[in-house]
């Protein structure tokens, strides 16, 4: 079990963010023509609103909250007087709204794509893949909201209540390159299989990422809002 | 005084017979591609209609374009930076394929391969999208060609605002129409490129070409939206917006565009305007709609001007480029006899594709005595084709450019016509329209003669001196299209489908 935990948990996590950012790296570099958000719109407009808004919303609001809420070392949250038990109901709140948004939008989504002759026929395995794969990993995202409020509601002071500090610092351990410890955190057998399986799925996604349509996140169009109305290209600087 | 330099085109309406040669060669150079099947940089539609795609020109439905918001400064008609963005995951002003067409094609094949059977075989449409059958051809891309459909539909035509009584024109005897190619209009005050939240698509600074940086566009499509003459145009293949280049390779190299090169009427004239750039915003910002049209007018500068011509060099623009200003036959038309004026200026984009509007249901008329004369020239009042319909078109809705344009036609050609057939000098006819003898004699070389070298005058791009071509030399000699890299194989590990492989080749379906 050590070895499946030491390969899912302490060395796929490095290979899947290896080719993301290697592969992100080349991609940007030598296929700037395939960067792109692969819009469908003009081919099915009407449900693509319906769905892509609060597929966006929900998704957006989901990532943000796992970058801060993985990420943020302990202590700054004592710092921010955030006791761990607000944390994980922050945690449960937001991610459960955020998620059922996400959701909302993502079904009349993927209803789209596999119903909607048109964008079907021009969709790409990958295309799909991705919106099925971005499904289950949101379903079981949904599924652990369940377990941990059970940690929470019942285990206040209980030992379940340390299996979010446990991911936490697994998540840690891997953005400070330390695969032993970070094992070690998720090994533990009080986590559930749910959690599991959601952090190899996510991995997962950040394997396959630089080859989807995913990669468009990086280009979003901030400095839209501070730049001229005009572009004007000179052939050479003057 | 910021000199800047655009090759413009005129296109002479009175002369289109709506053959659709520069449509297909347009097709046949830029878009014969899957993914822009759909796509025509270039069109002619027959007028009045709703055109390509449906209703292009009711920006109350597709906001394209520019307007004035309350503080009265320009913005965006799909609305401000911060509403485009905020769009951007689903753009409420975007047309589907269907605005355009589904494109098509048939099953040709079966025509050779059918068993024999008592009825002939036909080849039926298929959809070049799916790839299934297409049990109805609905929509085309010149679908109102020739008053096509019924007027019911036609009248839908924004042109018709506050044309009086337009219901009598849905009757035969009343009938009307006219052509109109559209291409892109690589407009002073692009919209598309305001719009575009990547950043990719640019005027160039030399030429005034308005290009999409196929590498940078990230396919947010409000560019589409941005445009109120509907000519950009997403490719569903490549998730790129694509429009017309303006042959740019072929302007560089002195020539003209195809679809001016290929026009069997020659109603398409090219030529270098000068202007200043300092001004353009003001002259989009114009309050009044009317206005616009003189507006841009007055940003165009006299190449003949010795400050202007010093300005010019002063910002690098190439001797070659200030000589052809100023004889550029756009120059002479939409300044000098005014016979030229621009599309829907209300656009407030400042299009740089101008038209002469059309004239000859007048003169037939006229020839058969139905209209009443105002003193050596028809009354234009009473023309086939009304006025209020053709200012809609070019003037925001000012007659009074439209009746000077088609007076100036009408007396040269009245000039002409007294000269060679009764040998004599009309010269009161040329007085009534203020033009002189000497003018009058350079539109007709120009606008009846219209050889060639008067209608392109092109001068060639300065590439030698644009770029540094020792830092060029040895670069890149042949390529597989990815730049010069050598690491170039079939598979594309970042999902990008074969553009050189069609996904739906018609064959014979099985049904």
């Amino acid at each position: 079990m050590s070895y499946i935990n030491m390969l899912a948990f302490g060395v796929y996590p490095f290979i899947a963010l290896a080719v993301f950012f290697i592969g992100t790296w080349i991609r940007y570099d030598r296929e700037q023509y395939t960067w792109k958000t692969s819009s469908s719109q003009m081919l099915e407009s009407k449900q693509l609103r319906k769905g892509s808004l609060p597929f966006h919303i929900g998704i957006l609001g989901i990532f943000f909250g796992h970058l801060v809420g993985l990420l943020t070392p302990k202590p700054v949250w004592h710092i921010l007087g955030v006791s761990n038990e607000a944390k994980q109901w922050l945690a449960i709140i937001a991610g459960g709204i955020f998620g059922l948004i996400c959701l909302y939008g993502l079904v009349i989504l993927i209803n789209r794509r596999m119903n909607n002759v048109r964008v079907r026929a021009t969709s790409s395995v990958m295309d799909i893949l991705l919106l099925w794969l971005l499904l289950f990993q949101l379903v079981l995202g949904l599924i652990s909201i369940y377990y941990s409020t059970s940690h929470v509601v019942y285990g206040a002071e209980g030992e379940k209540a340390g299996v979010m500090l446990m991911l936490m610092s697994w998540a840690q351990n891997i953005v400070t390159l330390d695969p032993v410890e970070a094992v070690a955190a998720i090994s533990n057998p009080i986590i559930e299989w749910v959690f599991k399986l959601h952090v190899f799925i996510g991995m997962t996604i950040f394997l396959v990422f630089p080859f989807t349509r995913l990669v468009h996140m990086f280009s979003a169009p901030i400095q839209y809002l501070t730049r001229q109305h005009q572009v004007v290209r000179k052939r050479f600087a003057r | 005084m910021k000199v800047r330099a655009q090759i413009g085109m005129v296109l002479n309406l009175d002369k289109c017979i709506g053959c659709h040669t520069c449509s297909i060669t347009c097709k046949n150079v830029w878009t014969s591609r899957e993914g822009v099947e759909y796509a025509w940089f270039n069109n002619v539609e027959t007028k009045p209609g709703i055109g390509f795609p449906k209703e292009w020109e009711n920006q109350d439905k597709w906001n394209g374009g520019w307007s004035r918001n309350k503080k009265g400064n320009l913005e965006l008609k799909i609305g401000s930076k911060r509403r485009v963005l905020a769009n951007i995951f689903g753009n409420p002003d975007l047309p589907e394929i269907d605005d355009y067409y589904e494109p098509f094609d048939f099953d040709y094949q079966h025509l050779h391969t059918a068993k024999p059977s008592k009825h002939q075989p036909t080849a039926r449409p298929r959809s070049l999208i799916t790839g299934k059958r297409m049990e109805k051809v609905e929509w085309g891309p010149n679908w109102e060609e020739i008053l096509g459909t019924e007027f019911e539909k036609r009248k839908k035509d924004k042109n018709f605002d506050d044309v009086v009584q337009k219901d009598m024109y849905g009757q035969f005897e009343k009938t009307f129409m006219m052509y109109l190619p559209r291409l892109c209009e690589h407009c002073l005050n692009p919209a598309c490129v305001a719009a575009c939240p990547s950043g990719a698509i640019y005027k160039r600074e030399e030429d005034g070409i308005v290009l999409i940086d196929q590498d940078k566009c990230r396919g947010w499509r409000m560019c589409v939206s941005g445009c109120p003459y509907k000519k950009i145009y997403y490719n569903w293949k490549t998730g790129k917006s694509e429009k017309c280049t303006f042959c740019y390779p072929r302007i560089e190299a002195g020539q003209p565009t195809t679809c001016s090169e290929t026009c069997v009427g020659r109603i398409r004239y090219l030529g270098v305007l000068l202007y200043d750039a300092d001004r353009i915003e003001e002259a989009a910002n114009t309050p009044n709609e009317q206005d616009l049209y003189e507006e841009q007018l007055g940003i165009f500068l006299d190449p003949h001007d010795p400050e202007v011509q010093e300005a010019a060099r002063k910002e690098g623009i190439a001797e070659n480029w200030i000589q052809a200003a100023q004889r550029s036959p756009v120059y002479m038309m939409a300044m000098q006899w005014k016979v030229a004026l621009p599309l829907h200026p209300e656009y407030r984009t400042l299009p740089m594709v101008w038209y002469v509007p059309p004239l000859s249901p007048i003169q037939s008329a006229v020839e058969a005595g139905h209209v009443g004369m105002d003193g050596e020239i028809p009354n234009l009042k009473s023309l086939r084709i009304p006025l209020r319909y053709l200012a809609n078109l070019l003037t925001a809705g000012d007659e009074k450019p439209i009746v000077r344009a088609l007076e100036r036609m009408i007396a040269m050609r009245s000039y002409k016509r007294s000269q060679h057939v009764d040998g004599v000098e009309d010269l009161d006819v040329l007085k009534q329209v203020g033009l002189s003898k000497n003018q009058v004699e350079e539109m007709y070389r120009y606008m009846a003669l219209a050889d060639y070298e008067d209608r392109f005058v092109i001068p060639t791009s300065h590439r030698a001196y644009a770029e540094n071509a020792y830092d060029i030399k040895g670069g890149c000699g042949f390529s597989f299209g990815n730049g010069c890299s050598d690491g170039n194989n079939d598979v594309n590990l970042f999902g990008a489908k074969k553009q050189t492989v069609r996904q739906v080749i018609p064959v014979t379906m099985k049904e």
